[in-house]
């Protein structure tokens, strides 16, 4: 916020011979006390002399507050023990079995983690025909060719944790159990693009009853603008 | 001898009368002042390196808020992406756009793209979007309508009264879990009553009420309490 203009100061300083000056003073004095107690009140405790997220810093030659762990140490708890949870590899093959119980808990999570980051480019579906390759970015190929539907568990974890052609990693979007549960969830879809009227468990009904509430981009809900006008 | 020129008795007496209204319509005045965009900048789109448009990414190409805000669900900051982010995409799409060429050199030299913080609250507030995330605040009832901002600002002014509006009475903004990213959701009305755990709702009161308990919301008495956000 900008300080008060200095003009006010000018009025409280008129001669008080004419009524004029008699109506201006309370009315500066009203504009002013206002101004000055409202300008005095924003800055220093607004913008204190500490770092929050991603702050500036001048000290360092990049310029960036946040550091990085000094190189060969390791915090309190990520010590990667489990090699197979953070590689998805056994030596230099790709393992074929999730490291923990794949529960309906860990498939939702999986669909929803892969809703977010995956269907831009591979769809809902895994068909390979997401919102970026219609935009011009290269096609994935399907999950569902022979290739993908042989791949191993492992194969999946390892392509996320470190990209694959077109494909940049997902490492630092993704925790590392969240893409186990991913890989889960496209091995599901996989499987339900395979499946037949038979494999559906009585008393479920296919396709499934539409959400309650409208999915973000799905057209259930109209399209209202700030203004409030239909678009 | 006559000082004062007769009128002035007139003036006086009007004076006398109207320093009242006036002074009620200065206080008025200075005090919608600073709740204006003037002091708040609510509403007012700030420059960028980038002219990032909210709108294209989250409307049009439907990309979740997580796939680039990472931690809002786990940590105090929602996370601004990297520019590796960015260029999972644009390393094909526009790859050679001008308007994109910060994001390219920064990509190249490692050096951070420096954008101008939009939603900023004081330094002596506390605040964490993991816990509203997880107690049921969509995006939108904070952010407004990104996904209908060509540039980004900030839709409510951040302002104690702001955030009091909500702590007070949390029922009327809380939505299901599974809503917080859809910034499409409509409030449960007659017209579109919403079901949850089975019960069908058509007012936000009886919904926001039966959340409140659901997910163990503090007590209003706590959650306005001075340190809970002045700590």
């Amino acid at each position: 916020m900008m300080t008060p203009p200095r003009m006010g100061a000018t009025h409280l300083c008129t001669k008080t011979g004419t009524t004029r000056a008699y109506v201006l003073h309370p009315f500066a004095i009203c504009l002013l006390v206002p101004v000055v107690l409202l300008a005095a009140c924003r800055q220093d405790m607004h913008d204190q002399p500490r770092f929050k997220p991603l702050r500036q810093s001048d000290f360092f030659a990049d310029l960036r507050s946040a550091r990085l762990p000094v190189q060969g140490t390791v915090a309190r708890g990520q010590l990667h023990e489990d090699s197979y949870f953070y590689t998805g590899k056994l030596g230099n093959n790709p393992g074929d079995y999730m490291p923990f119980p794949v529960t309906e808990e860990v498939l939702a999570r999986g669909q929803q983690r892969f809703n977010i980051y995956c269907a831009p480019c591979h769809s809902r579906l895994g068909d390979g025909n997401g919102m970026i390759p219609q935009r011009g970015f290269r096609h994935p190929p399907s999950y569902h060719d022979e290739r993908l539907r042989k791949a191993p568990l492992g194969y999946f974890f390892d392509v996320m944790t470190n990209g694959f052609g077109a494909m940049p990693d997902y490492a630092s979007q993704i925790p590392v159990r969240d893409r186990w549960c991913i890989v889960a969830y496209i091995r599901a879809l996989q499987l339900s693009q395979g499946a037949t009227a038979a494999d559906v468990p009585p008393g479920q009904k296919v396709p499934s009853e539409p959400p309650v509430f409208g999915e973000p981009g799905s057209g259930a809900t109209p399209t209202p603008t700030i203004d409030g006008e239909q678009r | 001898m006559q000082i004062f020129h007769r009128s002035t008795n007139t003036i006086s007496r009007a004076t006398i009368f109207g320093a009242v209204f006036i002074i009620a319509i200065l206080l008025w005045g200075s005090i919608q002042w600073q709740r204006s965009p003037y002091v708040t900048y609510a509403k007012v789109a700030r420059p960028q390196p980038v002219p990032f448009s909210h709108q294209h990414h989250v409307a049009g190409l439907g990309i979740d808020c997580r796939y680039c805000h990472t931690s809002v669900e786990t940590s105090s900051f929602a996370g601004i992406p990297p520019t590796k982010t960015c260029m999972n995409c644009h390393s094909q799409i526009w790859s050679g756009a001008p308007m994109l060429e910060p994001v390219r050199e920064s990509f190249r030299s490692g050096k951070s793209l420096v954008w101008n913080r939009v939603n900023d609250l004081p330094d002596f507030v506390y605040f964490n979007h993991s816990i509203h995330i997880n107690k049921g605040v969509g995006c939108d009832t904070c952010h407004g309508p990104v996904d209908r901002m060509p540039l980004m600002f900030n839709y409510a002014s951040l302002q104690m009264e702001w955030c009091l509006d909500c702590h007070r009475a949390p029922e009327k903004y809380l939505r299901p879990r599974e809503q917080v990213f859809n910034m499409r959701y409509e409030q449960p009305s007659s017209d579109k009553p919403a079901t949850l755990d089975g019960k069908q709702y058509t007012d936000q009161l009886s919904l926001g009420t039966d959340l409140v308990h659901k997910y163990n919301l503090r007590s209003v008495a706590d959650i306005t309490s001075c340190s809970t956000c002045h700590r």
